[in-house]
């Protein structure tokens, strides 16, 4: 099942390429958010037979490369489930958002698509190499996005993301191969690796394997001070491909902290938990303020990314101390540090896709460009100002239950930093009315990319049918978070065992 | 379970995510549409009220989201969805068919559903997500008229205001979950242990003074006079602005117990009754003296709140929410009418319209706490609390009171006074039907008087399930009647002459004490700067850095390609010549001359002859 769900996304792509050079563009989109829906369908029916509670499931273990320990391992649990499910709605949003894309349709949907099984890969993965591979070829993938279909500075950007990322994973190959030379017999099986717990009363060598795959996974996130690419990366890519990019690779690096750094180094992990804290701390502060200072709609968005990615830091950081704390708080940081995986993709994917259409009718993504847009535009407005509240955590949106329980159970062990931390949603608050009052209210002003001003056209339903059902999604888990929770609270539980050890 | 209590909340609150977003096609429904559900909330906040149902859905893990509707939400409840029918009721016949009705009445009873569940919420994860939502909506509400910017503007200086103000109950939520699990139920506040206790109380008070417009965060009220006057009528007198009173007033036990937050409170909430009744005084803008008496009078119910008045401060509140709706409902009647809210333009503006000046009068005596009004009544009985206190308290309370009278009669004189020639004459009244709403307000003005009395005081206290609550005695009454009556007959008397306050005092009142400009110089300046300055290093040092290393790479990469790889290759180079020179000299002895090979092997065999003979 699984592996139909990673593979089949690839094995369009391939048959999209194979197609003769005459096909008309509209069977190719016909077939990719065809393909994208499927997805979206054997997601919901995998999640449908997911038994809450019932640890991983649907795993499939295969002999891959036998001598060097690494094998074809696959499953969920309540951990990975939710990014999948993510990872699905994401890509069928992009699908329905590129409509319309008229450059180079065929490679570009052949990518998005090989992209989503890299994704999907890489969530599902129980073996280190394996989630290795997908890491670095979801960057691969990533790259010709940028490089092909961005804009003007596309070629550098799409470069420094690479490079920056690349050489991020080979810090991670490192720390893999780190665990695997600890581990008796040698192995990259994670579920292996876990139980083993291999680097227990060895703090000498655990050290620099935690350091070496928190590094690498802080690049991925990307945590301050190495999120440089990241703004750059946004800006010049396409409005879909930086969607994923920010609502699917950045998960990763949070990710590989839940699944790989916690439960296999938990010793390690509960000495260390103050730098990551320390680190989440900063990447709040700092990613708000600079996103502050941004004139750029874009840019802007880029930077509350790291600012939003700081409070799950935040949270996997405190629920490490045990001190001064009940497993209820502990488990609540998890669990909303996990939530506001889920909740930042919807919410940032929304909002990058409204900048790309914001872009294709102003040609720029300077808020000062604009004003008055919700005279002429009023359904870009209400999403755009929805997004907007989404992201800044108003209760409602799932940013609120996501933030709201990292607060919660973060103040106890760690208060001061959780206490700096709050600050970041209203300085996030305060940016995002700014941008809104900038671009969408005030007198109109048509946007004028070529010397003639037009009216701002509202959003065409392509647009809006990729839009939409993010921020309704996110309005569900907002509500009625308790199906996500559900999952999730489980896997929580289980990482807090396993770093208890 | 109970399917009305869930309806309560959840009928304004879908109706009003429907009509918020419907556009312009639905402006002409909006209007009956909302003022229907609106009256059938109220049908149902009397029923909760009277049957005390409670509801429980899980949320978050040992989180529960539970409302139930008590004494006190009960006041609560039927309190906000009376005032906002009349809101309603009012802005559906007045005119303003080319604005867009449906997103305001929508975003009217989104707010109504959110403050409905901040009053019902018995825990606090609840409560602020009723909280903040009222918020959004209230931001939304003052920015109605966005193409102005200077009204946009307005909306983000309230909610950026209440928002930091709110910080306090995340805060105050993490630390009670720290110091004991559960469900945080607002009445569970008070187990905390020391230094939890404290921060619980210190971030419950401060986004309750936050919300409440309390000193210091009074400023924002100012600000948000900007929006629609029917949007103040309901947010900034009946709803948002006592949503903090009413929290300080649910959570009289943690402020006891923290042992500093009680007096705390008082002090704070008589401090804001003084300045800003004085601020208030200053004013000669109609909707900016309602604003800063708005602040004043609910200073009375935080400082009821903190002396555990509860009767009294759930009188004042009640008493206030129809003054003050009817109060703001006329200003804006009159600004629809004459295009303007500065007092002295208003001159004659009740002679014009006799209608509205009754009701305007009603109101503004209610305000002033003239006898026999409600105001007048409930603030004896929430400040003998006071006294028992302490008498500074009182004697502050009663000084504010004083000024109460003083800043209302100022209305009466300037919408009474006589009017100047003038150009033009009134411009569009507002419709019969409009009037009817602002007669109930006016009804309820003086119909709530008694409730201040035995026996339907005792009751009351009885319903709110309050402590035994201090008795005021009949001396108060008389003494703030009299005292209410004197200062009303000075102001009166007195005239549009500026108040007797020292020239740089009555500026510093005039302009809001300087709220707003402390807090941009403190607090919203160094921040822009620090945002700056973490750009500034954000692009010039790590980015930089970054960079600098990539060249660095590459400067490295050139730099072995130019050192070592030519000393390698050098190496290799030197070593095929070597050998080229070497096998050149080897091919030397190769003459093919065999007389030359042949002393070349008579040579070689004598060294070799010669080194075994030695060697033996």
């Amino acid at each position: 099942m699984l592996t139909v769900l990673v593979f089949t996304p690839t094995a369009v792509a391939l048959l999209l390429l194979a197609l003769p050079p005459r096909t008309p563009v509209q069977a190719l989109r016909a077939v990719w958010a065809a393909t994208a829906a499927v997805e979206l369908g054997l997601v919901v029916a995998v999640w449908a037979g997911y038994e809450t509670g019932g640890g991983t499931q649907y795993e499939v273990r295969a002999r891959w490369i036998p001598n060097a320990g690494v094998g074809y391992h696959i499953g969920v649990d309540g951990l990975s489930l939710p990014l999948l499910a993510l990872t699905c709605v994401l890509f069928l949003a992009c699908a329905l958002h590129s409509l319309r894309e008229n450059r180079r349709f065929r490679e570009f949907a052949a990518l998005f698509l090989f992209l989503q099984t890299t994704c999907l890969g890489l969530f599902v993965s129980l073996d280190l190499i394996l989630f290795f591979v997908f890491f670095d070829l979801s960057i691969v993938a990533m790259y010709f996005v940028i490089a092909g279909w961005g804009h003007r500075d596309a070629k550098a950007a799409a470069l420094k993301f690479f490079l920056y990322t690349f050489l991020g994973s080979l810090a991670l190959l490192l720390g893999f191969i780190g665990l695997y030379l600890a581990a008796a017999p040698h192995t990259f099986d994670m579920v292996d690796l876990t139980r083993q717990n291999p680097l227990a009363d060895r703090p000498a060598h655990a050290a620099p394997v935690l350091f070496a795959i928190v590094l690498g996974l802080a690049v991925k996130t990307p945590t301050v001070p190495f999120h440089t690419w990241l703004p750059p990366a946004h800006t010049e890519a396409p409005a879909a491909g930086s969607a994923i990019l920010a609502g699917v690779l950045l998960k990763m690096g949070t990710y590989g902290f839940l699944r790989i750094a916690m439960p296999m180094l938990p010793d390690a992990w509960r000495r260390y938990a103050l730098v990551l804290v320390v680190v989440g701390v900063l990447s709040v502060l700092h990613g708000a303020l600079v996103a502050l200072a941004q004139t750029d709609f874009k840019r802007m968005i880029a930077y509350t990314s790291v600012n939003h990615m700081g409070y799950i830091l935040l949270g996997i950081g405190a629920a490490a101390q045990a001190a001064g704390t009940s497993a209820q708080a502990r488990s609540l940081a998890i669990t909303g540090s996990v939530t506001q995986m889920v909740s930042h993709g919807l919410i940032t994917g929304a909002l990058f896709l409204l900048a790309g259409a914001l872009y294709e009718r102003g040609r720029t993504y300077d808020m000062g460009a604009y004003g008055g847009v919700a005279a002429t535009a009023p359904a870009f407005a209400i999403l755009t100002g929805a997004a907007a509240f989404a992201s800044l955590g108003l209760p409602g949106f799932s940013g609120f239950i996501a933030e709201f329980q990292i607060f919660t159970g973060a103040l106890g062990p760690q208060p001061l930093a959780t206490a700096l931390s709050v600050l970041g949603i209203l300085l996030t608050a305060g940016l995002f009315l700014r941008a809104l009052r900038k671009i969408l209210t005030g007198p109109p002003r048509p946007p004028n990319p070529s010397g003639a001003p037009r009216a701002f056209q509202d959003l065409r339903a392509h647009e809006y049918a990729g839009v939409a059902p993010l921020l309704v999604l996110a309005v569900i888990l907002g509500i009625a978070p308790r199906f996500l929770l559900d999952v999730i609270e489980p896997a929580s539980h289980a990482i807090l065992e396993q770093l208890a050890r | 379970m109970s399917p009305a209590l869930w309806s309560l909340i959840g009928l304004p609150l879908a109706a009003g995510t429907l009509l918020a977003p419907a556009g312009r096609r639905a402006d002409r429904g909006a209007p009956p549409l909302a003022t229907a559900v609106s009256a059938l909330v109220l049908g149902l906040a009397v029923a909760a009220a009277l049957r005390h149902p409670a509801v429980e859905a899980p949320l978050l893990e040992g989180l529960p989201l539970r409302l139930a509707v008590d004494g006190l939400s009960g006041v609560l409840v039927v309190t906000v969805a009376a005032v906002t029918l009349a809101v309603l009721l009012y802005s559906a016949a007045r005119p303003g068919e080319e604005e867009a009705r449906a997103r305001f009445f929508g975003l009217m009873l989104l707010f109504e559903g959110s403050m409905l569940v901040t009053v019902t919420a018995t825990t606090l994860p609840t409560l602020l997500m009723g909280w903040e939502v009222m918020g959004a909506a209230s931001w939304a509400l003052i920015g109605y008229r966005w193409r102005e910017p200077e009204r946009t503007a307005a909306a983000g200086t309230a909610f950026l205001t209440t928002r930091a103000a709110d910080l306090g109950l995340y805060l105050a939520a993490g630390a009670a979950l720290a110091a004991g699990p559960g469900p945080l139920a607002l009445d569970g506040l008070a187990r905390a242990d020391e230094p939890w206790l404290s921060l619980v109380t210190a971030g419950v008070l401060v986004a309750a003074l936050g919300k409440s417009a309390q000193l210091p965060f009074s400023f924002w009220l100012s600000r948000a006079m900007r929006g629609p006057s029917p949007v103040s009528a309901l947010l900034h007198s009946a709803a948002m602005v006592v949503a903090g009173a009413y929290l300080l007033l649910r959570t009289g036990p943690l402020l006891d117990a923290s042992g500093w937050g009680a007096e705390a409170t008082a002090w704070a909430g008589a401090a804001t009754a003084l300045a800003l009744g004085l601020v208030a005084v200053a004013q000669s803008d109609f909707k900016q003296l309602l604003a800063a008496s708005t602040c004043a009078q609910i200073g009375f119910m935080v400082l009821a709140a903190g002396t555990g008045a509860a009767t009294g401060g759930v009188l004042q509140l009640t008493a206030h929410a129809a003054a003050k709706s009817l109060l703001f409902l006329v200003a804006g009647a009159w600004l629809t009418a004459w295009g303007t809210q500065r007092l002295p333009a208003l001159r004659g503006a009740a002679r014009t319209d006799r209608v509205l000046g009754a009701l305007c009068t009603v109101g503004a005596l209610s305000l002033a706490g003239l006898p026999p009004l409600s105001l007048w009544a409930a603030k004896d009985v929430l400040l003998a609390g006071a006294l028992e206190g302490s008498p500074w308290l009182y004697a502050t309370g009663l000084a504010a009171a004083v000024l109460s009278a003083v800043y209302s009669v100022k209305i009466l004189r300037f919408v009474w006074g006589r009017p100047e020639p003038r150009a033009g004459t009134a411009g569009r009244r507002i419709p019969g039907r409009a009037v009817i709403p602002l007669a109930l307000l006016a009804a309820a003005c003086v119909a709530l008087t008694p409730m201040a009395f035995p026996p339907a005081r005792d009751a009351l206290t009885r319903y709110l399930g309050a402590e035994a609550q201090p008795v005021p005695h009949a001396w108060e009454f008389t003494l703030s009647g009299t005292l209410a009556l004197l200062a009303a007959a000075a102001a009166w008397t007195r005239g549009d002459r500026p108040p007797p306050l020292p020239p740089r005092a009555e500026r510093l009142a005039r302009q809001w004490l300087g709220l707003e400009h402390a807090a941009h110089t403190l607090l919203v300046s160094p921040t822009l700067a620090a945002a700056r300055a973490a750009a500034a290093f954000d692009d010039r040092v790590l980015d930089r850095a970054v960079n600098a290393s990539a060249r660095g790479a590459v400067g490295l990469a050139r730099w072995t390609d130019r050192f070592i790889e030519r000393a390698i290759d050098g190496a290799v180079e030197g070593v095929a010549a070597t050998a080229r020179r070497l096998g050149g000299q080897a091919r030397r002895p190769q003459t093919g001359r065999l007389h030359q090979y042949l002393a070349q092997a008579v040579a070689a065999f004598s060294v070799i002859a010669a080194v075994l003979a030695l060697v033996r």
